[in-house]
């Protein structure tokens, strides 16, 4: 049974199909890199698969089950999570507490048990705070625990993302373009990580531009190009096949790729 | 536990209030000025209520005085036609206002900024409209005399017992706001405000943590709207009116969103400013304008939040 599975998966906006008839079938433990030239409809993709948006036409399949216009929150709570291209930081908070709302899922909330701060709450809020600390460990940032989420540099709140998705425990882990404006070093130390990740168990799907990285890390690559599947296979084989050469590089820079690397 | 951890437990911002409210009453000259005490931490009360739904959920309301003509018609309505004693009401008007808000809150809580404050606004004078009209029950636009009770034993027909039951209310409240700040819930609401978002693929129920915040917030006003018909013995629909609703958001944004104390410190300028002020006769309004207006030039994130960023950076 696949962790996340798209069927025939079809989106548009405004006429324009961001999405056409794309399936996809994501085994669970493996890095499962999504690729296109810019417009592909990667994040669209991410979109629909974490409920913000609802497809026109095809579903979703979650662990199996499908889960085809699910919200996001009951998504969430079956155990997938993800990172966002721009940054969705709660800024007002502390890093620590940041990574304290990812744990939500794990906690039980009941609003007057929370007014009147039970012993249960307390026990619960040191519990939170204890896996929460241990996901900033991860990403090398416990040292900034008590720090307010806004002091910090864009390449600290990158990996800040990670650590909130991580305290989650997702079953499936949605990263979009986790190395984006990250230098090589923040990028050999992302690597790192979600091998870490997924060497747990945990599912990583990947949108990424930093063709190293994803050549190096995935287990499996899915090219789109304009909202359609290109081409889908090893990273060694994604790389060759010509209908991916060409998407990226046009059909002359494909021979002048071939020639530069023949 | 050392003493600096003390100082950074949550409570901590709340135990200098203590001594300040049992010296100050030292100093008051005559039972006037606890009357305005009393009212300073009646209007804390319904400012903090507002605060954490402005300031910590994000969400705002221009029409939180309805819920204080709810809580303070159910104290003159409860006692005089159905024979309940005034705590009974006070509790009854809480539950009914909290209610109500997680009825209204249903369709209105899904609009955002904007929007989401005419909606509000139109809320409040609906309430007050409401009040004005059922005159067979609310005595009409003169309004009904409100019986005044002996609570707890004390005479509440003086202002000294009000200071001390509002101040005490207030402090309660407060340690109550301040528990759900650092709970679960109290997390999901400061993280709807930064991004909605990231809140709702992290698992939270975004609609119901609304809410939860807005029926809270109501509940609030309800008692310091009850409070204020109890101790004036006499209501009048202007309680529900659009000026309370801004005055409410004026303490809370005044003071500091998302800050427990900058609520009362809103609240106390808002409310002694105006009696400060009346002797300079006609230049009164004109003088209020300006020093709100130069607190938020000056302290744009609030009294309180901006004071504390000062004193951080001078301490540095």
């Amino acid at each position: 049974m696949s962790a996340l599975e798209a069927e025939r998966l079809s989106i548009a906006f405004g006429g324009v199909r961001a999405i056409d008839e794309v399936s996809l079938a994501i085994e669970p433990g493996v890095v499962f890199s999504i690729i296109g030239p810019n417009g592909a409809g990667k994040t669209t993709l991410f979109n629909l698969f974490s409920g913000l948006y609802v497809p026109l036409a095809g579903r979703v399949l979650f662990a199996g089950k499908d889960v085809t216009g699910l919200s996001p929150d009951r998504l969430a709570r079956r155990g997938l999570s993800r990172t966002f291209q721009n940054l969705q930081i709660f800024f007002r908070m502390t890093v620590l507490e940041n990574v304290m709302v990812g744990r939500h899922r794990h906690e039980t909330t009941g609003v007057l048990a929370d007014l009147l701060h039970l012993p249960s709450v307390r026990r619960q809020n040191r519990r939170t705070r204890e896996a929460a600390r241990a996901a900033l460990s991860r990403v090398g940032l416990e040292a900034e625990a008590e720090r307010r989420a806004d002091a910090l540099p864009y390449g600290a709140l990158k990996r800040l993302e990670l650590a909130r998705a991580l305290a989650s425990e997702p079953k499936v882990l949605l990263l979009d373009e986790p190395a984006a404006g990250c230098n090589p070093v923040e990028t050999k130390e992302l690597d790192a990580v979600i091998r870490s990740i997924a060497k747990e168990g945990i599912t990583v799907v990947l949108v990424e531009h930093d063709m190293r990285l994803v050549m190096n890390i995935s287990d499996r690559v899915h090219v789109l190009a304009n909202g359609r599947t290109l081409a889908e296979g090893s990273a060694a084989e994604v790389r060759s096949h010509p209908a991916v050469v060409e998407a990226y590089l046009g059909v002359h820079g494909a021979q002048e790729a071939a020639n530069a690397f023949g | 536990m050392s003493v600096r951890d003390l100082s950074r437990h949550p409570l901590a911002a709340l135990a200098w209030i203590v001594p300040i409210i049992t010296v100050l009453p030292l100093f008051f000259p005559s039972a006037y000025y606890y009357r305005i005490g009393a009212l300073v931490f009646i209007f804390a009360l319904a400012a903090l209520g507002l605060n954490l739904l402005m300031g910590f959920a994000g969400q705002v309301s221009l029409g939180h005085a309805g819920f204080l003509g709810i809580g303070g018609y159910a104290v003159a309505i409860g006692p005089a036609y159905l024979g309940v004693p005034a705590w009974l009401a006070i509790i009854g008007g809480a539950v009914l206002s909290g209610l109500i808000a997680y009825a209204v809150g249903r369709p209105i809580l899904r609009l955002k900024g904007h929007y989401l404050a005419v909606a509000t606004l139109g809320f409040g004078l609906l309430i007050a409209i409401v009040l004005t009209n059922e005159s067979a029950w609310t005595g009409g636009p003169d309004g009904i005399s409100v019986p005044r009770p002996a609570l707890f034993g004390l005479n509440m027909r003086r202002s000294e017992p009000w200071y001390w039951l509002a101040a005490a209310s207030f402090l309660l409240s407060a340690v109550i706001a301040t528990n759900l700040i650092d709970s679960p819930t109290g997390r999901a609401l400061r993280a709807i405000h930064d991004s909605e978002l990231a809140a709702r693929v992290l698992g939270i129920d975004v609609g119901q943590a609304k809410l939860a915040v807005f029926a809270i917030s109501a509940a609030y006003a309800s008692v310091a709207g009850s409070y204020l018909a109890l101790f004036n013995g006499h209501i009048t629909p202007d309680i529900a009116g659009f000026l309370n609703s801004i005055e409410l958001a004026a303490m809370v944004v005044l003071g500091g969103m998302g800050s427990v104390v900058g609520s009362l410190v809103g609240a106390a300028v808002l409310v002694v400013l105006p009696q400060v002020l009346t002797i300079l006769h006609e230049y009164e309004h004109i003088m209020l304008g300006l020093i709100l207006m130069g607190c938020m030039i000056f302290l744009r994130r609030g009294i309180v939040p901006s004071l504390q960023a000062a004193w951080a950076g001078a301490r540095r």
